[in-house]
């Protein structure tokens, strides 16, 4: 018998997002204005809370227009672009913000894990912030006090529990908080992409926790991730938003298939570059990266033993002698997989316009399934022009590199080499 | 099996006065917040809590050689000495004001803790007016002491100490939860309360007695001075310890009702913005 526990109908969420301010021109204008501001203050700070005329250009609607029913025993994946307004649902389930539309109804209680270590103090032994942050998240003293030689077990730092939380490091606070907070026994669980923490054994750790929760008789979980595979094993159901609202719901496997497919169409530009953490003179710089197939056209998703052309567009602002690019692979883990280097594999000078592409060609691709990223550096010789790491991020599906019809299931996140074997 | 809760979340939902079942269901974080303010507050210091002592103690030594002295501000209450006099309102008054601007801006300090869980939000601004209480039990050695040093022993007044303490908590929580709810949304309320403190000491009988009022401007405006309810909660608190004075009845149930309705408001405005609190802290 399962029966329906959260019903959400319409929900709505509405911010103000700050708008550029008119500056006046003249120096009695500013006068006028500089009087007005305490008015014009008020007023913007009464309306960060009022949302009479829906369509006001400052208006920004996080999520809008999203229903959707979740069965008990049920666990909901919800997975899309960062931005998409899967924190603001949960925000709005965990009731930490109320809806400016629509209505929700659960039915249990209620645990939602937007972090971990949510009101820990630094001065405050282990024990102490444990009974803090379990009383934080709804556990009674009681409660703590049953389970606390778990809790201890499983963070792994017995014998730090009577030292200020300040001096641990920031994996064991990790690891203490997360303890803390796989003891809370709720009938619907709800997370945000809190198991992206720690080493990858402590990973493991908490993807298995949140396994047993959910495999527990009636035990609902809802959770935000951007991990794929877990969305796969762990999820009886998925949802896709997109720009605040859903747009794919069902099967996890057809959900997260049709999110990698359409992965680039789901944010704004098909990459960002964040501009604090570039490196170089400038003089030669990426502007844009792309993966085309063998037929040169576009790709959002590779796939192991592809014919494969990445795509590097440019613009030169002064032309330098002997331009040279490298593309880093690097795995989920941020381990460098492959450098390829055109200083070493390619014989001649590569030719500059002022703008254009240049095109690495990749007969084979190597990759096994997995999440890669790409750093870009060019260079004219050894003076550094550009340098942005975490470019662009790509899954990589299995696929048969080998050309024998048999695909490695299992292998995960490294390279394939060609090779052949013979007998005598 | 027990029924299973049922929450309904709706836009433009009309809160509830105070969930009291709630509120209980969350005693135990009450408790826990209040003890980590109390064991927080003094860690790596030296002193410790003498810093309890210190700040009041120094503010009884001024007041004592500035008004007992200079100015000679008569104590009119049965010859109590300046310093007595002054203790006794300095040490209620150092935890109406530590507890207030404490709370009063319990909701900004804690905004991160706000926007990831939800708990009763009125736990927030009540937590200070009670670790506060700490402090105020233990200044209190500072009262003994500078009895014992003048030999001036309360008599059976002291009985009624309950009323005006709870008169002064009371006051204290329920300007809190003003002055919370209305720092989330407009900071300048943060910046108005420090430095309204000051002055709000200036115009409670600290420094003199409210009899003065009663001499210089005549019995209603004695009464209307009670409306402050921090008038009744001094007043009242120092004469429990005075020998042979009357208890100011009449000051206490005006400063009382005062300082209900204070709190009564405070809750309601706090209930009514309380849902807002994430989307603007």
């Amino acid at each position: 018998m399962s029966q329906t526990v959260i019903k959400v109908e319409n929900l709505g969420k509405a911010y103000r997002i700050g708008m550029k301010e008119q500056k006046s021109e003249t120096l009695i204008g500013a006068f006028i204005s500089t009087i007005k501001k305490p008015f014009k203050n008020f007023r913007n700070l009464n309306n960060l809370k009022k949302f009479n005329k829906k369509e006001e250009e400052d208006i920004f609607w996080a999520n809008r227009n999203i229903s959707f029913d979740v069965k008990d025993g049920e666990v909901l994946g919800i997975i899309g672009k960062n931005g998409a307004g899967k924190s603001t649902l949960l925000k709005l389930l965990s009731r930490i913000t109320e809806p400016t539309e629509g209505r929700i109804e659960i039915i249990g209680k209620v645990s939602s894990l937007l972090e971990v270590g949510t009101g820990f103090n630094p001065d405050l032994t282990g024990k102490e912030n444990v009974y803090l942050n379990g009383t934080i998240l709804g556990l009674s003293k009681k409660q703590i006090d049953a389970s606390y030689n778990e809790i201890v077990e499983f963070s792994g730092i017995e014998k730090f529990m009577e030292t200020p939380v300040k001096r641990y490091s920031s994996g064991m606070k990790v690891r203490l908080a997360f303890a803390v907070a796989a003891h809370l026994d709720p009938e619907i669980l709800i997370i945000d992409e809190v198991l992206a923490v720690g080493d990858s054994e402590f990973q493991k750790k908490c993807l298995g926790k949140v396994h047993s929760i959910a495999s527990k008789e009636g035990r609902t979980v809802l959770f935000v991730t951007h991990d794929m595979a877990a969305i796969k094993a762990l999820c009886t159901r998925a949802l896709l938003l997109q720009k605040g609202t859903i747009v794919k719901e069902g099967n996890p496997t057809e959900v997260v298939d049709y999110y990698l497919q359409n992965a680039t169409t789901f944010s704004e530009h098909s990459f960002y570059i964040d501009t604090s953490k570039r490196n170089g003179n400038g003089k030669f710089q990426v502007t844009g990266l792309d993966f085309l197939n063998s037929k040169m056209e576009k790709v959002n998703v590779l796939e192991s033993g592809m014919d494969l052309n990445i795509k590097v567009s440019y613009q030169c602002f002064e032309k330098g002698v002997n331009p040279v690019i490298n593309l880093i692979i690097r795995n989920n883990f941020q381990t460098e997989i492959v450098n390829l280097l055109s200083r070493v594999s390619h014989k001649g000078v590569l030719k500059l316009n002022d703008e254009g592409y240049i095109i690495c060609h990749i007969p084979k691709l190597p990759l096994m399934q997995g999440r890669y990223s790409i750093d870009v550096i060019m260079k004219y010789d050894f003076e550094l022009t550009d340098e942005v790491s975490n470019i662009i991020t790509i899954d990589v599906e299995k696929g048969d590199f080998y050309g024998t019809g048999k695909i490695v299931e299992s292998m995960k996140d490294g390279i394939l080499i060609n090779h052949s074997w013979q007998t005598f | 099996m027990e029924q299973k809760q049922k929450v309904v979340i709706q836009a433009n939902q009309r809160s509830s006065f105070f969930n009291f079942k709630e509120f209980w269901r969350y005693r135990d974080l009450l408790y826990f917040m209040v003890l980590r303010d109390i064991t927080v507050l003094y860690k790596q210091t030296i002193l410790g809590f003498a810093w309890a002592i210190i700040n009041p103690l120094f503010q009884i030594v001024i007041f004592s050689v500035i008004f007992g002295g200079l100015v000679g501000v008569k104590t009119a209450a049965g010859n109590m000495p300046y310093p007595v006099f002054s203790a006794l309102a300095v040490i209620p008054w150092t935890y109406f004001s530590n507890s207030l601007s404490a709370s009063g801006t319990s909701l900004i300090t804690a905004n991160h803790i706000l926007s990831k869980v939800y708990f009763p939000r009125i736990i927030f601004p009540l937590v200070p007016t009670l670790s506060k209480l700490v402090d105020f039990t233990i200044s209190f050695l500072i009262l003994m002491g500078v009895m014992v040093y003048f030999k001036y022993y309360p008599g059976i007044n002291v009985s009624f100490l309950l009323i005006p303490l709870l008169l002064i908590i009371i006051t204290s929580s329920g300007l809190g939860l003003w002055f919370s709810a209305l720092s989330v949304q407009y900071r300048d309320f943060k910046f108005a309360l420090s430095f309204m403190l000051p002055l709000l000491m200036y115009a409670a009988p600290v420094v003199f007695p409210a009899i003065k009022i009663q001499q210089k401007l005549g019995n209603t405006y004695y009464h209307l001075y009670a409306l402050y309810p921090m008038v009744g909660g001094i007043e009242g608190f120092r004469t429990c310890f005075s020998k042979n004075t009357a208890m100011p009845w009449d000051l206490i149930s005006i400063s009382a009702c005062s300082a209900f309705i204070i709190f009564i408001s405070g809750l309601w405005y706090f209930k009514k913005m309380e849902k807002y609190f994430a989307d603007i802290a």
